[in-house]
């Protein structure tokens, strides 16, 4: 069984303080209470202060481009359904210049595990506003205020059918371990949207103003409706929901290719006795 | 015997249909063919045609000159009339084109009234007219009604059997009433293979073993993507149809990581969108086979038609300093080796390789006796289970002495694989010093080239030993220089050099074809590009200026007399 250390990585060279510590630490936690060992896992990541996880931790990594995680991810279940892929970003990385790809991972069910570290901000770039900005946020960048519409990340979720949506806070770990340890139990692709505050950027989303805010769902909430988790998806504002909103058992996108059924794409060679036949169509 | 024969008409029509027969039936008589097609963006309408040349000697090009023109409308008539040869015929329904035309080249055969007649209805109407071609060439029908047999099996024996009637009937009338014909086959042979180049494409892929392939549809380069899909099931592919050619190009990337061989493709526009996953390929040294499929540009150009303007973009493309192999297959019989070529450098050298072809080749179809996929080797330099049971230490990066780090399949064992579009240490992870980054440069990139260079094969000569006239290009203009050769031969030494290996750019180590050049009084370079894109790369990679240009930019390729035409004004 794999312990504690075994995933140790290197130092995070996060801001003292930042959000992202805590998730790293309960998304170790919960692998290990998995049983799930490095060389089983795949961490697939972008580019952002969140995406720099695969460094922090120790097992198969893939840290690509800036919004392209999910693709990479795809790729790499289509070619191996038997390794565990989860892809972490930040919210202008998932939800900004990866959007299209979001979209289209939700629609396929490809079973890869988002973590979406959300912090409302851009921290690599230092500061300016992110696709979760709330309208009217004053940066650098947006001197007028941010003109767009806040982007509502489990809403859009519920509304594409997304197979698994959950919502957490980085400063409440225990409940966060759990929504983590659920994604990776679904079959199917899952958005964990993990509420982090940026303590060097984001001076109105602290640990104090979502700790005023967020609540558990209640214990017999019923995350299969889809009309009420859109309903629950949109509630923001003064109360911000924890928890599934939302989870359905549609097939995992693996699971529809008839190739895939014995073995994964990895262990299948090229059968040189069928090439004889493949000029035929040609005369 | 060597004919062409144009089919003209509105998109929708069936032009295609007929073309794709009658190239056919002629490949099963042995004959040698080529086709070309030309058609315009919309699914009807507008004005298209498909060129079919056959011939009893090899053919590699489309000649301007026709025999027979099948017009399924007077625009068609409008616009190649003119084309015809001395013995050319045209053959229409003047009851369809509402207009009977005169003159002795008119062959006016009621399609339509044939089909319904003999085949009960007016859909059979181009069975009538490709049984009339087989008619006024004299040729014997068995082929075709074997063709109609196979196309129509699952349908039913009515079915087959109206459309023999149908192409019988328009044979019979043809045979009766083109008094002025006079043409005739020459003795069937062997039968050849008829393959597209884009088909060559995804059958180079299958047999490199290429287990996974992502791309968004993009004319002209989707038919490898129809091919491929055609094998799925059978040879074990995953074909994803992606969002956007960014998704494509990584979710090739991600599938290459995990351990297959994977390709993806487009055309222009499509790869332009590639190119920052181009870059990812180069840093965290992932091998992929990118396939791309030249139209013209600028932005969406003429999204039909053909053109060879993206040699320096492919060249250059991709933010960052890299490694990269680049082949420009001539025909279908090098697309099929080159490809195979590009998934084994790819992996051997772990870097990216593209087959850069453009609308015209990916849509000619070409004869062969056979393409032999036998010589074709697949080599696996991944380490695998058995391998990595064996390894103590594991490093993606490892400072190799030849600058080629082991490629491990993550998930094969205990050793982890991590890879970082960031510079990275020999173990994957991010880092920041000079020394780490000087020293994965020159692993990544100093010490793969001129390996990578041993393997590019010189360019191939055709022609005179000691030519005084060179002619040079590169990729699909190979065919239509071979012919220029043949004839330009009758009366002068003329040689060509067609460059089918362009990137790293040959060395002159196996062949002196720098000596070559110079010492011919005259090299013409040819191109269908309006700035003569590889003569500019000859003389930055190797000092050399080609005397003259050709340069073709209006979309359309080549015809034997056209390229004649301009090379003789060069020549003065």
């Amino acid at each position: 069984m794999p312990v504690l250390d075994d995933y140790k990585g290197q130092s995070p060279a996060w801001c003292p303080g930042c959000g992202n510590f805590s998730i790293l630490k309960t998304f170790k936690d919960a692998v290990v209470d998995l049983g799930i060992e490095p060389h089983q896992l795949m961490v697939v990541s972008g580019i952002g202060q969140a995406a720099k996880f695969p460094h922090y931790i120790k097992c198969n990594t893939f840290n690509g481009l800036h919004g392209r995680a999910l693709p990479v991810a795809t790729g790499i279940r289509l070619a191996n359904h038997h390794l565990i892929v989860a892809a972490v970003a930040g919210d202008g990385d998932c939800y900004g210049e990866g959007g299209n790809h979001l979209m289209h991972a939700m629609r396929r069910n490809v079973n890869v595990k988002l973590f979406v570290h959300n912090n409302q901000v851009y921290g690599l770039t230092k500061g300016q506003a992110s696709p979760t900005t709330s309208e009217g946020t004053v940066t650098k960048n947006q001197p007028l205020g941010v003109f767009s519409e806040q982007l509502n990340p489990m809403a859009l979720a519920v509304a594409l059918d997304c197979s698994f949506v959950a919502r957490g806070f980085s400063g409440d770990q225990v409940h966060l371990k759990s929504l983590i340890k659920g994604a990776f139990n679904h079959k199917g692709f899952s958005l964990v949207d993990i509420l982090q505050p940026c303590v060097s950027f984001n001076k109105v989303n602290t640990y104090e103003w979502y700790r005023q805010r967020v609540y558990h769902m209640e214990a017999d909430y019923e995350p299969t409706d889809r009309v009420k988790a859109f309903a629950r998806a949109l509630e923001w504002g003064e109360r911000i929901p924890l928890g599934i909103i939302y989870r359905n058992s549609r097939p995992a996108f693996e699971e529809r290719f008839p190739m895939l059924q014995e073995s994964a794409l990895v262990r299948q060679c090229l059968d040189l006795s069928k090439l004889s036949g493949i000029l035929k169509e040609f005369y | 015997m060597d004919y062409s024969i144009k089919i003209g008409g509105e998109a929708g029509q069936g032009i295609q249909t007929v073309g794709d027969t009658l190239s056919r039936v002629f490949a099963r008589s042995g004959y040698h063919v080529f086709t070309h097609q030309d058609y315009e963006s919309r699914v009807r309408g507008g004005h298209n045609f498909y060129q079919v040349r056959v011939s009893d000697r090899r053919v590699s090009a489309s000649r301007s000159k026709i025999d027979i023109l099948v017009a399924f409308d007077t625009e068609s008539i409008e616009l190649h009339a003119a084309e015809l040869s001395d013995q050319g015929q045209i053959i229409y329904d003047s009851a369809t084109l509402k207009g009977k035309h005169a003159g002795p080249q008119f062959l006016d055969i009621p399609f339509r009234a044939l089909a319904v007649e003999h085949g009960g209805s007016s859909i059979m109407a181009n069975t009538v007219a490709t049984g009339a071609i087989l008619g006024m060439l004299g040729m014997e029908m068995d082929l075709l009604l074997h063709i109609i047999r196979k196309t129509f099996h699952k349908k039913g024996e009515e079915i087959i059997g109206q459309n023999t009637s149908a192409a019988m009937a328009g044979f019979d009338v043809a045979v009766k009433q083109c008094l002025k014909c006079s043409f005739s086959a020459s003795e069937r042979t062997e039968p050849k293979m008829l393959i597209a180049g884009v088909d060559a494409v995804g059958l180079g892929a299958v047999a490199s073993g290429c287990k996974f392939y992502a791309a968004y549809p993009m004319t002209p380069s989707t038919g490898i993507m129809n091919y491929l899909a055609g094998k799925e099931k059978e040879f074990g592919i995953v074909v994803e149809q992606a969002e956007d050619e960014i998704a494509a190009i990584n979710m090739t990337l991600g599938a290459s990581f995990a351990g297959v061989r994977a390709m993806t493709a487009s055309s222009g526009g499509g790869f332009a969108l590639m190119v920052e996953g181009l870059s990812l390929a180069g840093i965290t040294e992932t091998p992929i086979v990118i396939g791309l499929a030249q139209r013209p540009g600028p932005a969406t150009g003429l999204p039909t038609r053909t053109e060879q303007g993206e040699l320096q973009f492919l060249i250059s493309a991709g933010h960052g300093e890299f490694p990269r192999v680049i082949f420009a297959p001539g025909d279908p019989e090098q697309a099929v080796h080159l490809t195979h070529r590009a998934f084994d450098l790819a992996e051997k050298y772990q870097i990216p390789a593209c087959i850069v072809f453009d609308q015209y080749l990916g849509d000619t179809q070409w004869t062969y006796r056979e393409i032999d996929l036998k010589k074709l080797v697949n080599i696996d330099y991944r380490l695998r289970a058995d391998a990595l049971k064996d390894v103590a230490v594991y490093k993606r990066y490892a400072y190799a002495e030849n600058g080629i780090s082991p490629l491990a399949v993550p998930g094969d064992s205990k050793h982890l694989v991590v890879a970082d579009s960031d510079e990275h240490d020999e173990e994957g992870h991010i880092i920041e010093d000079a020394e780490t980054r000087n020293r994965m440069v020159l692993k990544r990139l100093y010490q793969k080239i001129p390996q990578i260079r041993q393997e590019i094969n010189p360019p191939l000569r055709y022609g005179a030993e000691v030519p005084d006239v060179v002619l040079i290009g590169w990729g699909s203009t190979y065919g239509i220089m071979r012919e220029a050769v043949d004839v330009l031969s009758a009366t002068r030494a003329v040689a060509l050099l067609h460059f089918s290996e362009l990137w790293p750019f040959p060395g002159v180590d196996a062949f002196d074809y720098i000596s070559f050049l110079k010492n011919a009084g005259k090299t013409i370079c040819i191109e269908q590009n309006a700035t003569g894109q590889f003569a500019r790369l000859m003389k930055a990679e190797t000092g050399f200026e080609i005397s003259s240009g050709v340069y073709r930019f209006d979309g359309r390729p080549f015809t034997v007399e056209a390229l004649l035409g301009e090379i003789h004004a060069c020549l003065g």
